[in-house]
């Protein structure tokens, strides 16, 4: 039982920590999301060059073999520094499935064009009405000759306007709510039928609607309907991992508003000497301690392959959303009205926030599936 | 980063494990688990069986009657002790005076307290509080004056836990009224048969008697009683506060009881969805102070503890067991409500009122209460936590 880190963890914090404090100061962050990209190549790059593109991808694969507990601590620096680039959804999501999945052929080009950084992948899941059920989906592959067509919708894809590839979540089988089913398929982002509309999110990140009409994709792996077990368990590392984000940011939170409570001056004393301001402090200190240790656990358990590891997931998340929105708030609330301006990071750090629900499930949306494992 | 412990520590969990299954006796583990208080020669029969396997004290230096474990093992120890639904050992001799003889004690003192509080042969009690010093326990007045030999206590302590059990005393004392409140405080032993003292029970919101009022009409206490130099009191004080650390998050024993309040919940059939959802917001706060105390636990094994962690593990673990036995009552509907002391509950002729897991249920609700005032209230805890993220 150990929560330090190891030596090389701690030198991988130490590089995303340097990384950021040099290319991440808080106008040329707004300058970056600014861009329809949304973030810089040139940093895309950098992550290939410091190996943190190959971290969660097995050796064998041409990765570095980095555990859960290593992408939970990396997304821990991105969410501190509020970095734009799209690791969570072409690494963690993109590449994860594709070595998952893939056929030998396809993780050899793929994985090595993600690890060096040539291509950035986009997931397509979630669906009108869709929610948060990896389930939940309708859209149509249907086999036609060696390939498929693909017929649907898709909502709310990350960074699908910049990608490389884009996978997409498609039925083979059964209907929308159907654990058999569901494969993957590549897709190509010129392909003939496919259709986008761009837009930003809270947090900056690019993201797009998708709309298919008998659009050629190749099965990615060559066993259809049975990705469902897959999904879930690269979802699962995925959650952690923005548990780490959200970590990182309720850090950054933190310490802006220690920092402001202290020069702020009101009725002629600092705002901190207010004991209901010390104890709003105290609880979100108490928040960003539990929820740092139970991401921490949570991603070690997943690492251990230990049972029921998965219940523990949905839990750690709706623990984690529910501390991360209360620090989010509280930042907001005593920063008093600067922390209501676009100019002031405390609220982009909440914008951060809120989009990570909204993208991957509220507190409320875990805590179900958690109660219903119970 | 891992989260296994080693094979031999295993093995370790597994052998407490066994000893708790082969040894803790099923009226014990039955009034614990219910939320009783303990009868006293009950818990003093299963404390001298702790005694002679040598568990009685992990925390206590080896050459003292501690067991010389490791952190890890003092953790897998407590936590297997509680998930068999074990009671608290009576902290007052073993967790609190005991550390403070030892580590602050004459030889003449180890000699004569420690053995007997090892083998539970003595019950002591705490004489802190005052009714004008609870959280502010350093203006404390109760007075000792030095006459000759001996010193002359006048004064009174409250909310006294078992003081009418207690063989002994462990007081604050203040010997110096004109140094600044931390500096005039001595730490006395004062025999409870000692003539000058009175107890006088309070009855808990509970309905039972546990808490005491303590009178000391110039009661008069050797020299030789008083724990290390005269007015430095506090300092033992404070170290005896910071002692208990690893046991303040109580994670295993509110694990426990939240299990049994699954089986109680699903036993009383209500509203599934409403009551599911909050057992679960309950279960992940756990989970969560689970993961805190762990991760604490790995920083001092590596020699680093953070100053605020043993606040938030108290504050949360206080706040924690207290959801956990609200819950149990709403959970009881009608039959949460029924007020039954322990005596009036086995003295009936007519079998239980409810659901037999019913009883005990509102007078721990009840007596849990105090879990946030007391040991440094929360409102104490955050003070300090914040003191610390300030610095």
């Amino acid at each position: 039982m150990d929560f330090q880190l190891s030596a090389e963890q701690a030198m991988l914090c130490e590089s995303v920590e340097r990384f950021v404090q040099d290319h991440y100061d808080f106008s040329a962050r707004r300058a970056l999301a600014d861009q329809p990209r949304g973030y810089s190549r040139d940093h895309w790059r950098v992550f290939a060059e410091m190996g943190w593109l190959a971290l969660p991808i097995a050796e064998r694969n041409g990765g570095l073999g980095g555990s859960v507990v290593d992408s939970a601590l990396l997304s821990r620096h991105f969410g501190k520094g509020l970095v734009l680039e799209p690791f969570l959804s072409s690494v963690l999501l993109g590449a994860r499935l594709i070595e998952e999945i893939g056929t030998e052929d396809q993780k050899a080009w793929l994985l090595s064009d993600s690890v060096s950084g040539d291509a950035v992948i986009a997931v397509a899941h979630g669906e009108p009405g869709s929610r948060h059920d990896l389930r939940q989906v309708s859209l149509k592959a249907a086999r036609e000759g060696d390939g498929y067509r693909l017929t649907g919708r898709k909502t709310v894809v990350t960074h699908a306007a910049s990608a490389d590839q884009i996978l997409v979540v498609a039925r083979t089988g059964g209907e929308a709510g159907d654990l058999d089913g569901l494969s993957v398929f590549l897709v190509s982002p010129d392909a003939q039928g496919l259709r986008r509309q761009d837009f930003h999110l809270a947090d900056g990140q690019p993201a797009s609607d998708l709309w298919l009409d008998d659009v050629a994709g190749a099965l990615l792996g060559d066993a259809e309907g049975a990705a469902a077990p897959t999904l879930d368990r690269v979802f699962d590392e995925v959650l952690c991992a923005v548990c780490g984000d959200a970590v990182g940011a309720m850090e950054a939170v933190l310490t802006l508003t220690r920092d402001y409570v202290g020069t702020r001056r009101q009725f002629g004393r600092s705002i901190v000497e207010n004991q209901v301001v010390q104890h709003r402090l105290a609880d979100m200190f108490g928040a960003l301690e539990e929820a740092s240790a139970l991401t921490e656990m949570t991603a070690m358990r997943l690492a251990e392959g230990e049972e029921g590891a998965a219940r523990t997931v949905a839990g750690t998340a709706a623990r984690v959303f529910a501390l991360m929105r209360f620090v989010g708030e509280q930042g907001i609330q005593l920063h008093g009205g600067i922390g209501m301006t676009d100019e002031y990071p405390v609220g982009h750090y909440y914008k951060r926030l809120l989009t990570i629900e909204a993208l991957f499930g509220s507190a409320a949306h875990h805590l179900q599936r958690f109660a219903t494992a119970l | 980063m891992d989260l296994q412990f080693s094979p031999d520590d295993r093995a370790f969990q597994v052998e407490v494990r066994q000893f708790l299954v082969d040894n803790l006796p099923a009226s014990v583990r039955e009034r614990s688990e219910r939320g009783l208080h303990p009868a006293k020669n009950e818990i003093v029969a299963w404390q001298k069986k702790l005694w002679r396997k040598g568990w009685i004290a992990p925390n206590w230096p080896k050459e003292y009657g501690g067991t010389g474990w490791s952190l890890t093992r003092k953790y897998i120890y407590n936590r297997e002790y509680f998930l068999a639904g074990a009671p608290q050992v009576i902290p007052f001799g073993i967790g609190m005076v005991g550390p403070v003889i030892y580590t602050f004690g004459s030889p003449e003192q180890k000699a004569r307290y420690l053995d007997d509080i090892l083998q539970s042969n003595t019950w002591w009690c705490q004489g802190y509080s005052e009714p004008n010093a609870g959280s502010d326990l350093a203006s404390l007045k109760t007075r000792a004056v030095r006459d000759g030999d001996h010193y002359v206590v006048t004064g009174q302590k409250i909310w006294t836990s078992f003081a009418h059990l207690a063989d002994m005393i462990f007081c604050l004392v203040r010997t110096d009224p004109a140094a600044k409140p931390q500096e005039g405080i001595s730490f006395l032993l004062i025999d409870m048969q000692s003539p000058g003292i009175e107890v006088r029970p309070i009855i808990g919101l509970d309905g039972e008697h546990t808490l005491n009022e303590v009178f000391f009409d110039e009661v008069r206490v050797p020299v030789e009683n008083r724990v290390g130099e005269e007015n430095k009191g506090w300092t033992y004080a404070k170290y005896l506060l910071g002692h208990e650390r690893n046991m303040v998050a109580r994670v295993a024993r509110s694990q426990f009881q939240l299990n049994r309040l699954k089986r109680i919940a699903a036993d009383q059939a209500c509203d599934g969805g409403d009551i599911r959802r909050r057992i679960a917001q309950i279960e992940t706060e756990l989970m969560a102070l689970e993961a805190l105390e762990l991760r604490y636990l790995s920083q001092e094994i590596a020699g680093d503890m953070p100053g605020a962690g043993p606040s938030l593990l108290k504050l949360r673990g206080a706040e924690i067991a207290q959801a956990i036995k609200t819950l149990t009552v709403e959970v009881l509907g009608p039959y949460g409500a029924v007020f039954l002391t322990d005596d009036a509950a086995r003295g009936r002729n007519d079998g239980p009122v409810g659901p037999d897991y019913a009883h005990g249920a509102l007078g721990d609700h009840l007596y849990q209460r105090a879990a946030t005032i007391y040991g440094g209230s929360n409102e104490i805890q955050r003070n300090i936590i914040a003191k610390q993220l300030l610095r």
